[in-house]
């Protein structure tokens, strides 16, 4: 299964079960279904619950808000996660502040789906990555989609937490294959605790902890990091664990600290541009918990600090590639 | 609706928050009393006090429901006190004492109380006023969403987006815009390009412009309007004339003596005081005995 299909499923599955539950966006209705096929078939099978709205960013986030605070439930899609940034004022100041601004929890269950990412030169202003825009909101959780999740499980436990979460879906994983079974292929394994996925040689078999390096990145970048991981696995024998969070904020620190047991050396990497990264915030957190143990500072891997340009060649060079996570992990594990 | 009896004894009046006369001098004399507590240095942070306009929420008040959604902005004691009754926790919000509405934490322009709620941020309210407008439109036939917004505030893109989708989606929203005329320290005239009615009229939301300042004028005008929004008529403009007697907030008027005196005019205040004599002093003193009462209390507790 693809993970837009199963993207979409878990979307049919959420719809089913509550009745509660609307979804609104720009051209989601069948047989459009969304720019990139996301909601397909939901807005027939759910007429009532599914609304097509006005190119109105700003506008539909605040009515998620107004559903939520009606007591329904919420999921807007935003149709190039760029254009959250028209959704800023309601996503920061109005939803995520009313959870707590009023002086006591006031549940806010919305969900704000971003079609995020590059690789498919829509150029510069259609292919950000702005986690790390919204890192630090008080009362607002940052998600990221992955080949690995249980979408279903995803959307149930963003809702579940009554506050607005925002899920980061990279676009580039829409037409890729949903990983099943703990199997990657010949080499690597993976297995979920918590919020984390893991993946790496002795993942469900032996130790994962005995690894050399490890990588922490966000879904998007699974391809690529399993492709650096192979290429040094097999021409230097180096092994790498990598760790996809799906919750990006707040960042569970102790969580991943336990994961990563006694390695001494570690990267993250996003796909933002660089300063002020999501990157820096992970890099703190582990500096703080893990600082004796590692044998030097996380290093950050990221886009360049640059838009992201149309061009193949200019944005493959702008942009992240399994050969730039190689070398980090190279260069951090032999120091 | 629970009172605060008041600590120096002094009985409280139900009547005064129950009555159009009474409420209007109520909130008239709370907001005095907010000036003079921060001129007294009693007061931290900000506020907006609704001297002029109180007569809207007083004729508004009896028109709306538990079951309505009401969204009010910065200038919303007003609405408050008529829609909530609860000076004594409205006070204590503002001066971040036990028993205030939302624990200091908003303080005053940040208040929710069931279905009352106001944010600082122009224009914000309304999608999401919006969004409890198609909830109430889907599983509460016959509430509705009120939206308090100034002129001022039809500068903001949100107040279009939100137009938009409500008169698409035929919702029950009911627009309140008190046009005093100025937005902060600018003139309407200076922001505003056309009308409000023309901008209402281009969403095909039907608007209702009136200047009365009489409380029971206002609501007569004012109940067919909701009624048409309760049965399903889809979104309404009501647009009130008013007049801004104070500051923007405190301290920061610079208009011109001439023109406060020509706001000063239209006061319902004077008039009504010399009618009943009586009941202003007991307004007058019922808000001295929750402001005394209130600020004895102890700072209100919140953790993060
Ligand atoms: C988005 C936003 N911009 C600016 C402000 C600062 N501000 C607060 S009230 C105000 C003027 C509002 O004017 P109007 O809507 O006419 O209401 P009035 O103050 O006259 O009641 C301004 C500029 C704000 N709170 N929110």
């Amino acid at each position: 299964m693809r993970v837009a299909e199963s993207v979409n499923a878990a979307l049919h599955d959420a719809l089913g079960d509550d009745p509660a539950l609307y979804l609104l966006g720009e051209d989601v209705l069948d047989p459009y279904g969304g720019a990139f096929k996301v909601t397909r078939g939901l807005s027939t099978r759910f007429p009532g619950q599914v609304l097509t709205t006005p190119l109105s960013e700003s506008g539909i986030v605040g009515v998620a808000a107004g559903l939520a605070l009606a007591g329904d439930r919420a999921i807007v899609e935003i149709m190039f996660s760029d254009f959250v940034t028209l959704a800023f004022d309601q996503i920061v100041n109005f939803a995520a502040k009313s959870v707590s601004m009023y002086g006591r929890p006031v549940p806010m269950p919305m969900v704000v789906r971003c079609p995020t990412g590059g690789g498919r030169g829509y150029g510069p202003t259609h292919s950000q990555s702005l986690q790390k825009h919204l890192v630090g909101v008080p009362g607002l959780a940052l998600y990221e989609m992955s080949p690995f999740d249980d979408h279903r499980d995803l959307f149930a436990t963003m809702l579940g937490r009554e506050e607005p979460c925002v899920l980061f879906e990279d676009k580039i994983l829409y037409t890729r294959q949903m990983f099943t079974g703990g199997t990657i292929d010949g080499l690597f394994r993976y297995d979920r605790v918590g919020e984390i996925t893991r993946v790496g040689v002795g993942v469900g078999v032996g130790d994962p902890t005995g690894c050399d390096v490890a990588l922490i990145a966000p879904g998007g970048m699974v391809h690529r990091a399993l492709a650096a991981m192979r290429s040094l696995l097999l021409e230097q024998e180096i092994s790498c664990l990598l760790l996809v969070p799906r919750r990006l904020y707040p960042f569970d620190g102790d969580a991943v600290r336990d994961l990563l047991g006694g390695v001494r050396a570690v990267v993250v990497a996003e796909d933002g541009s660089g300063g002020g990264t999501w990157g820096a915030e992970v890099a703190h957190q582990l500096h703080q918990r893990m600082w004796g143990q590692l044998r030097r500072p996380v290093t950050l891997v990221h886009a360049a600090d640059s838009v992201v340009p149309s061009a193949a060649h200019l944005e493959h060079a702008v942009l992240v590639q399994d050969t730039d996570l190689r070398q980090a992990l190279e260069e951090t594990f032999l120091g | 609706m629970t009172l605060s009896v008041s600590a120096s004894g002094h009985a409280v009046r139900e009547d005064l928050l129950t009555d159009d006369a009474g409420l209007l001098l109520v909130i008239r004399h709370f907001e005095s009393k907010l000036l003079d507590l921060f001129d007294r240095g009693l007061l931290n942070g900000t506020t907006h006090t609704c001297l002029g306009q109180e007569h809207v929420p007083v004729a508004l008040a009896p028109l709306l429901t538990e079951a309505d959604f009401v969204f009010s902005n910065h200038r919303g004691h007003g609405h408050y006190l008529a829609l909530r009754r609860d000076p004594a926790g409205l006070l204590a919000e503002i001066t971040g004492r036990e028993g205030a509405v939302c624990g200091g934490v908003g303080g005053s322009q940040h208040l929710l109380n069931g279905r009352y709620l106001s944010t600082g941020v122009q224009g914000q309210s309304l999608p999401v006023a919006v969004g409890t407008a198609l909830h109430l439109a889907r599983s509460e036939p016959g509430a509705v969403a009120v939206a308090f917004v100034g002129d001022g505030t039809w500068g903001e893109g949100s107040v279009y987006e939100a137009l938009n989708m409500a008169c698409l989606w035929r919702l029950p929203l009911l627009v309140v815009t008190e046009n005093n005329g100025i937005a902060q320290s600018t003139p309407t005239s200076m922001e505003l390009a056309g009308t409000i009615a023309g901008r209402a009229a281009a969403f095909g939301a039907a608007h209702h412009l009136t200047g009365t300042a009489d409380v029971a004028g206002l609501r007569a005008e004012a109940a067919p309007l909701l009624a048409a929004v309760r049965a399903g008529a889809g979104p309404h403009v009501l647009e009130v004339d008013v007049h801004r007697l104070g500051p923007h907030s405190k301290g920061d008027d610079t208009r011109p003596a001439e023109e406060l005196r020509r706001a000063a005019e239209h006061d319902w205040y004077a008039p009504l005081a010399a009618a009943r004599p009586d009941l202003d002093e007991r307004a007058r003193r019922f808000v001295d005995d929750i402001a005394e009462e209130v600020l004895s209390r102890p700072l209100s507790g919140w953790r993060p």
